[in-house]
Order: C-alpha cells, then structure tokens, then sequence
C-alpha cells in the first residue's frame, strides 16, 4: 500500500505524521519512508543514521560545435531559456533545461546530443530495524524537483507499505509524490490559512480520484469550519492532534511523539487502520 | 551600428520600459540611417527562462547596444557572452531620448558580469 502524506499550507506536521506513523509501523512491519519534500527533506532529522546517495541526473543539451550553424531554431523553441543563440556561439543555461529533447529534436545540422547532469541526490538509510528512509535532495539552484522525487520513488518500489512525505503547496512537486498512491493524508490546522491552504489540497487530490482523509493538527477544540468542510466534502477525519506544550516540547527536539508520549503510539496504529478503511482494501 | 531599446510600446516616441527580458516593446535603431524597427516581445507573459531568449532576439535583430533599465544574471552573462553592450537608462523619457542620452555619452553601462 502506498500512502501519501500532504497538505497544501506548509508547517502544519506532515512530517510529524510521517515520521511517526513510520515509526510506529515499523513495530509490527517493513515501512518505507520517502521524502519527497526534496527542496527541505527534513525527516532525516526524526531518523539520524548513516546513508548512502545515489546521484540524481537529467538530461541537458551539448552542442556539437562542428555542426551547428548558429540558426536559433533551438533557441527559439526552447521556452525555459535553456539555450541562447547568438552570432558565433551558443550559450546554455543547463539549470533552465526541463529535459524536454525539443532542442535536439527541432536542430536541423543534428548538432544537439543529450547528456547527463546531476541536480541532487537520493539518500538511503535504515534508521530502524524495520524502517528504510528514502530522502529525496535536490541541489540549491535547480528546478527539477519532479525529477529527484521520480528516482526517490522508484528506489523505494517493490516494497509492499510506503509512506510518501509531500512537499508543501499544489504545485509539479506533489502531484509527482501522489503519482500511483492508493490513499492521501491531508494534515491541515484549525486556522484560516490552513483551511483555505486544506480546499486546495482536496481539490487537487480529488481531482486525481485517489481517496483521502484529514488530520486536524494543533487543533484547539474550536475546529467546526475544518469539521463542517470536510462533511461537505466527503473527507473522513482521520485523527486530531490537540494543541499542546508537551507535543511541541518533543517535536522542538527532534523527537518523536510516537516513542516519547504514552498513548501515541497507539493512535498513530489508529491512524493506519482509519487509512485502510479509507482505501477500502486489505493493506 | 543598431541600438536595442526596451519600450513600452512601438516607435521611438514610446516611454522606456525599464525591464529587459519583460519589456512589452524592443525598438532596434540604426544610428547610421536613424531607421527605428519596433518588435512587439512575445516574452512579456512568459513562465520564465525570458532573460536568454531576448538576447537572443537582440542577436538576431544584429544589436550591439542594448538600453535597458536592468539586466537579470542570466542576461547579463547572455549578453557578455555575445559581446552585447548594455546601458542603464533609469529617466522616464522615451527611446529617442535615452538614445540622445546615449549618443552624448551620458548613460552608465550596467555591470554585466
């Protein structure tokens, strides 16, 4: 089974739910972790320990100087900028480039070839017994964040239970990490951003048809708004996380509220059980 | 010799843009014939990557001198690279102005590097 934890506003504890129902599956099964967060992985902060990095590549443009003219078409059909054509020479901004092939397609002299080059990495670790971490890197400067999130994933295939950690917002990088998910946790706080922040999250998983519920995170008591969307919505309230100084404390640490607060572990069990349900198969 | 100015709309009477890559209008001016050429900017409501692809257009259309209000640094290197001069012009004049100003040896050149 493959979960997905996400949320549209940043900040409201998708990688605390991650982190600790990773942990608290890694009781009783095998779990994969992945973070797909590549621009900040941070659950490697919850799971210290030593980890081994497969390079991440893309495919960028190399121009043969013995064959280009210098006629643009590239240039021109480029719309990231990745090329420039001027009189004499080509210039290329490989950290524009979206690995689309057009240049070398449109190239009337053959002159372009493709050839790889590194944007980030994907960490590998098993901190626990039973928990393999998979930690997506994308390196400062570089927009290919599907692409790093794309290797991640496919390093954690096979597997049979895999936790994707979502990056914040709607955009590329999540829709990448929901690719072929059979459930969506969508973690969000009782305030008015995160509510707003929430209905564009379930909008987007919804448009996807993959079946989701809601984690109300540092709720204060008062989540009526949250409550009466997700009814309207169809979208099952999964498990609430009060508001409280002792939570924070562990969290402010690193820790996990799973191992350090009697009680979580058995509500992140909980958690597990009301996402199976959610999905409506046998995990 | 041609000039590249970034323009607000078409001809030599248009208001300088002070945006490069954004610019709605370039105005290419052979200073040789005073013939101006006006080119509306498919760019302006590009997603990004606009910087390259206007020196792109500045090459294409044989410009030496740009006259521009700022440079992003993928322009800027664009531009160094093809040996394109680029000039500050920050008045709110038109392009036959900055071209006078340009022309009398008033106008800065922008740090391309």
């Amino acid at each position: 089974m493959k979960i997905a934890i996400a949320s549209g506003k940043g900040g409201t504890g998708k990688s605390t739910v991650a982190a600790n129902l990773a942990c608290t599956l890694s009781r009783s099964r095998e779990v994969v972790l992945v973070d797909c967060d590549v621009e900040e992985p941070n659950l490697h902060l919850f799971f210290p320990g030593s980890a081994e990095d497969v390079p991440v590549t893309t495919p960028v443009p190399e121009i043969d100087p013995a064959r280009c003219n210098f006629c643009g078409e590239c240039g021109k059909f480029c719309r990231f900028g990745a090329l420039s054509v001027l009189k004499d020479r080509v210039i290329l901004f490989p950290e524009l480039c979206h690995s689309c092939g057009g240049c070398s397609l449109v190239c009337p002299q053959g002159a372009i070839k493709e050839v790889p080059r590194t944007i980030g990495r994907v960490a590998c670790s098993c901190p626990l017994p039973s928990l393999t971490l998979v930690s997506g890197v994308l390196n400062e400067g570089e927009v290919m964040a599907p692409t790093v999130i794309r290797v991640a994933k496919l390093l954690a295939e096979g597997h049979p239970l895999i936790l994707y950690d979502a990056s914040p917002g709607i955009a590329c990088p999540v829709i990448e990490t929901l690719e072929g998910v059979d459930a969506c946790i969508l973690v969000t706080e009782s305030t008015p951003f995160g509510l707003h922040d929430l209905r564009l999250a379930a909008e987007v998983v919804e448009s996807t048809g993959i079946p989701a519920g809601v984690v109300i995170n540092r709720s204060d008591g008062r989540d009526e708004e949250t409550l009466e969307f997700c009814r309207e919505r169809g979208l099952p309230i999964l498990m609430t996380i009060p508001f409280s100084r002792e939570i924070a404390a562990v969290q402010n640490r690193g820790g996990l509220i799973c191992r350090d607060l009697p009680g979580w572990e058995e509500r992140f069990a909980d958690l597990f059980e009301a996402v199976v349900k959610v999905v409506g198969v046998s995990p | 010799m041609i000039v590249g100015i970034t323009a607000r709309a078409a001809g030599t009477d248009a208001p300088v843009e002070q945006r490069f890559g954004r610019a709605p209008y370039f105005v290419f001016v052979d200073t040789e014939t005073g013939k101006a050429e006006s080119i509306e900017n498919p760019l302006v409501d590009a997603a990004g990557g606009v910087g390259p692809r206007a020196v792109q257009m500045f090459s294409e259309h044989g410009a030496t001198v740009v006259i521009t209000g700022q440079v992003g640094g993928n322009a800027a290197r664009a531009l160094e690279m093809g040996g394109i001069k680029a000039y500050a012009y920050r008045g709110s004049g038109s392009v036959a102005d900055a071209l006078a100003e340009y022309t009398a040896g008033n106008l800065q050149l922008l740090p391309l590097a």
